[in-house]
């Protein structure tokens, strides 16, 4: 890295070569097109910048983007990301998977990663469904999903990644959906911005295999009755007429209320900030699937030490302490005879 | 401890196989690690063997919380611990159980006899007192109360009764040191070192330590004492060295050799988390070590830091090995160096964690899905794993590729005397970055394709991160050979696969010629063998030649591909033989690849073949 002015570039800039093959309609495109119009904003550089992904339709994202890249194996990409990003602190790791490749074969790795504050920004696509495996039920699938391998539907309780991400300390949680390219973009550019582990879990929607999940609080005409914006330090609210509002009800759980009713006062107001993350899991808890109102935005957003930089410090701190290493000194620093 | 004028002149014996034996609790590894530190600064040769049980605190007083320590020391070049030891230091009746049958006929007994009490004697399964039932009648016994004298001896230190009892080791130490006429400084600079911090129980080792040298001087038990004169040995500055730190510091060597990195990702695991331990410690060599969440994360951490341009490290033993293979095969495909180091232990499944075996060979060499050829190497001895994590380093980066190296419990764990190689004197390993454009796309543009290789070694290019104008993607998906990008062309996939074959088999052309000792031009067998088994098959060819049979000697530390004269020497001699520590693995390569009869001699007890052992099995294959 130079401390040049980064040059300014485009989104072709950012976009490779290579043909994109997701299926017609996907909603990976327009997360794609996100990112990369969102890049050239960013004011970082394409040679700073690594896509580490897994395996499945989000999968793919890497070859897209004119940056270093490595579409590996499934679940894996958060423990690869976490070396590259502890060896490599200068640059910019972005970790791309879906619901299955991050909750399921991956979870063990992507929780580590949050707890560890690794300085990754970590797009979760979720479309609760397996796509490239031809439609199996993934762990974001509601109960009763009736797929391939479950002609009687699934029995399995669904994870909450928000709920997850908190509980295993993430220090940035945030969630978007992929009908909204602004949002989308303010949401990533807060993320990539965060020292530390940052997830974002983006409702992405497969049109093949799982066709309209998010519809109930995505599409347009659902929106605004369906989706609760969270702002930093305002009171949670939400509808076309921001009529609604959420407080904390009886039993620590969040309840949705009319304003008119209840006054303003007695709403909750967001915190990204709050040092313990109580409130955030309370409002991640509102709603049990995008069938009710749902929050998006950030959930949660502290500073917290970032881990490749505590690698760093220890090593300064050694390299302070017994000076730059000494091979030689090392292979005479046990017990040592000298035959003459 | 002055010594007494009164005190025989002691008796010079060429060599000494002794055996600590305890409950794990009893320090047992500690006091044979200082009765070979000691016979080491004095000038032996040596070879050690510990042996400990899984648990950490196995029931006291129980067969399975014996624990176990083995030293061998000589006048001369020795090249293993020892077939039977000639004493046995026995803390309780359980360690006389577990380890008696070992030891030499006539051999020597000591004992702490005040843990010869019905409730020890019980747990470890004694009807009767061996001590008095004239079971141990052909042995010479000492029966001490090691326990009392200890106690008494450390009472003006004025420690609790319990840390007294802790100090019965020192005395031991004191006993066998006295008896066997080694130096004592360097033990009571050690204990001074290791529990200075704690005066109290600084002193009481202390006295524990000299009360059992003055015991063995006054106590007329022991007629006389013995000396094992110092080796003759090359000049130069020694030390004694454990196989896994030899690991260890030949990756910092590596590191330096290359003026690269270490990225260590590791997930604890016996025998092998001892090479994460050392290199955490090292970070002033720019070393960064990761204890990862699990070893699928251990060998991806590395991985990604590889990607970066660091030497990725992943150490492990084999369940750990089989959780890595994926990972292993998406760094075959990636074309990137990664080292995976397997300090084997015995299998399947748990199997022995804490004893040795050498059956992950053929996991090594075939346990991936596809075809994915990965470069092995093997240590012989526990310095010599010094210079194979070197080799390791060196094949992984001039060829991009994951290299295997296969130690084991026993290399890991025993030591010997090292002379430390000149620093300077080490090959430097060069690594070249990309840092242009190789290739002009359709258009005319100047760019970059990962997968163009150098037509010698059929290394692919190497760009990483950081590097303006060569960002590119890689991927577990099959590449189109130059661009690198997706292909699933059959041709190309064929092309491919037969390339990543050639480029490790190609390896062969810088690896030295296999070397051949003993009766190199008219032996009547060539015993082969890999790893491990290098001393106790060296002492079994010695012993075998000593009585007059021709017999040729080679050891692999190249598995894959073979040094390109492997095929020439196995057909030279008229029978081959090949010990291992598993049921014929190299053989079964060796017949496959080369179609000669080579026998198989097979150990999977957990414990290393002994000299006899093996001098048993080559006149055995010598009368065939
Ligand atoms: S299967 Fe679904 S998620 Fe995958 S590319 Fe097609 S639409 Fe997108």
């Amino acid at each position: 890295m130079t401390d040049l002015a980064v040059p300014a570039t485009t989104k072709k800039d950012w976009s490779s070569d290579q043909e994109v093959r997701w299926c017609p309609g996907c909603g990976d495109y327009s997360i794609l097109t996100a990112v990369q119009m969102l890049m050239p904003e960013l004011e970082v550089r394409r040679e700073d910048t690594v896509f580490v992904s897994g395996i499945g339709c989000a999968a793919r994202f890497p070859y897209y983007m004119n940056t270093y890249g490595m579409h590996s194996i499934h679940g894996r990409a958060p423990a690869i990301a976490t070396g590259l990003a502890i060896a490599r602190p200068d640059l910019d790791v972005w970790v791309i998977g879906g619901d299955g490749d991050l909750l399921s074969i991956g979870g063990n790795h992507l929780i580590h990663a949050l707890r560890r504050n690794v300085n990754l920004t970590i797009l979760l696509f979720n479309n609760q469904i397996y796509g490239l495996t031809k439609g199996q039920y993934s762990p974001t699938s509601e109960v009763g999903k009736v797929t391939k391998s479950t002609p009687f539907g699934s029995l399995d309780t669904p994870f909450n990644p928000v709920a997850l991400a908190l509980g295993a300390q993430a220090s940035f949680v945030a969630r978007t959906h992929d009908m909204d390219r602004k949002h989308m973009q303010e949401t990533f550019r807060r993320a990539h911005a965060h020292k530390g582990a940052a997830l974002v879990e983006i409702y992405q929607n497969c049109n093949v295999f799982n066709d309209g999940a998010f519809d109930d609080i995505t599409s347009r005409a659902n929106r605004d009755s369906n989706l609760i914006p969270l702002v930093h330090g305002e009171p949670i609210r939400f509808g076309a007429e921001r009529e609604k509002g959420v407080r904390m009800g009886s039993g620590g759980r969040a309840e949705i209320v009319d304003v008119d009713e209840v006054g303003e006062d007695a709403l909750l107001v967001h915190d990204e900030r709050a040092p313990d993350a109580a409130l955030a899991f309370t409002i991640a808890q509102l709603s049990s699937g995008p069938h009710q109102p749902t929050p998006v935005g950030v959930f949660r957003a502290v500073d917290r030490a970032e881990y490749a930089a505590e690698v760093d410090r220890q090593l300064a701190t050694a390299h302070d302490q017994k000076g730059a290493g000494d091979l030689e000194a090392l292979l005479h620093s046990g017990s040592t005879w000298t035959v003459t | 401890m002055t010594d007494t004028a009164a005190r025989p002149e002691p008796t010079t014996i060429d060599r000494l196989v002794i055996r600590f034996a305890g409950d794990s609790g009893d320090g047992m590894q500690l006091t044979g690690d200082r009765f070979t530190s000691a016979s080491a600064l004095f000038g032996n040769d040596l070879a050690t063997l510990p042996e400990f049980p899984a648990e950490i605190r196995a029931p006291a007083g129980t067969l399975a919380g014996v624990s176990a320590f083995q030293v061998h020391i000589s006048d001369h070049e020795i090249t293993t611990p020892g077939d039977a030891p000639n004493v046995l230091v026995a803390m309780n009746p359980a360690a006389l159980k577990a380890e008696l049958h070992d030891l030499e006929a006539g051999g020597s007994i000591i004992v702490n006899s005040d843990t010869f009490e019905e409730r020890n004697l019980a747990k470890a399964g004694y009807a009767q007192n061996p001590l008095a039932d004239g079971s141990l009648k052909g042995y010479s016994v000492y029966e001490i109360p090691m326990t009392t004298l200890t106690k008494e001896a450390v009472a003006p230190a004025g420690v609790k009764p319990r840390d007294a009892d802790r100090s019965k080791n020192f005395f031991a130490l004191g006993l066998v040191s006295w008896m066997y006429t080694r130096p004592v400084e360097p033990t009571l600079e050690w204990i001074a070192e290791k529990f200075g911090g704690t005066p109290m129980v600084h002193e009481a080792n202390v006295l524990a330590f000299k009360a059992g040298h003055a015991f063995g001087e006054t106590a007329e038990l022991f007629d006389h004492t013995y000396e094992v004169l110092p080796a003759p040995q090359q000049p130069g500055t020694y030390t004694n060295i454990g196989g896994n730190t030899a690991l260890a510091w030949g990756l910092v060597a590596a590191s330096q050799l290359a003026k690269l990195p270490i990225f260590l990702g590791s997930y604890p695991i016996t025998p092998a988390s001892d090479i994460l331990h050392e290199l955490s410690r090292h970070k002033n060599f720019g070393i960064r070590t990761l204890q990862a969440e699990d070893e699928i994360a251990g060998i991806g951490a590395a991985l990604g830091a590889a990607f970066g341009g660091h030497i990725g490290v992943t150490t492990t033993s084999g369940p750990g090995v089989a959780l890595k293979s994926e990972t292993m095969g998406l760094a075959v495909s990636l074309e990137l160096p990664l080292v995976v180091i397997d300090i084997q232990r015995g299998g399947p499944s748990t199997g022995l964690p804490t004893k040795t075996e050498a059956a992950d060979l053929l996991m090594a060499m075939y346990g991936r899905h596809g075809e994915s050829p990965i470069p092995i190497v093997a240590p012989s001895t526990p310095s010599d794993c010094f210079a194979t994590a070197i080799e390791a380093v060196r094949i992984a980066l001039t060829y991009r590729t994951p290299v295997l190296l296969l130690s084991d419990g026993y290399l890991a764990n025993g030591t010997e005397p090292w002379r430390l190689p000149d620093v300077a004197s080490l090959e430097p390993i060069e690594v070249e970055f990309a840092t242009a454009p190789n290739h002009t796309s359709a258009d005319g543009e100047p760019d970059y394709w990962p997968y163009l290789r150098d037509p010698a070694t059929l290394a692919r290019s190497w760009a990483v991160p950081g590097t303006p104008g060569l960002m590119h993607r890689i991927g577990g998906i099959e590449k189109a050979d130059g661009s690198g990008n997706i292909s699933y062309d059959p041709a190309n996939h064929g092309h491919m696969v037969a390339l990543r074959a050639a480029k490790v088999a190609g390896i062969a052309a810088s690896i030295p010629p296999l070397e051949v000792t003993g009766d190199v031009d008219d032996a009547e067998i060539l015993v082969l063998g890999w790893g491990s088994t290098w001393g106790a098959i060296s002492a079994g060819v010695d012993r075998v030649r000593a009585g007059g049979r021709r017999v040729a000697q080679a050891h692999l530390r190249h598995l894959n591909p073979f040094p390109s004269n492997l095929g020439d020497v196995l057909r030279r001699y008229p029978r081959v033989l090949v010990p291992e520590m598993n049921l014929g693995q190299l053989s079964r390569l060796v017949r496959a690849e080369f179609l000669v009869d080579a026998r198989s001699v097979n150990k999977v007890e957990g414990t290393p073949f002994i000299a006899s052992e093996l001098q048993a099995a080559i006149l055995g294959a010598l009368d065939d």
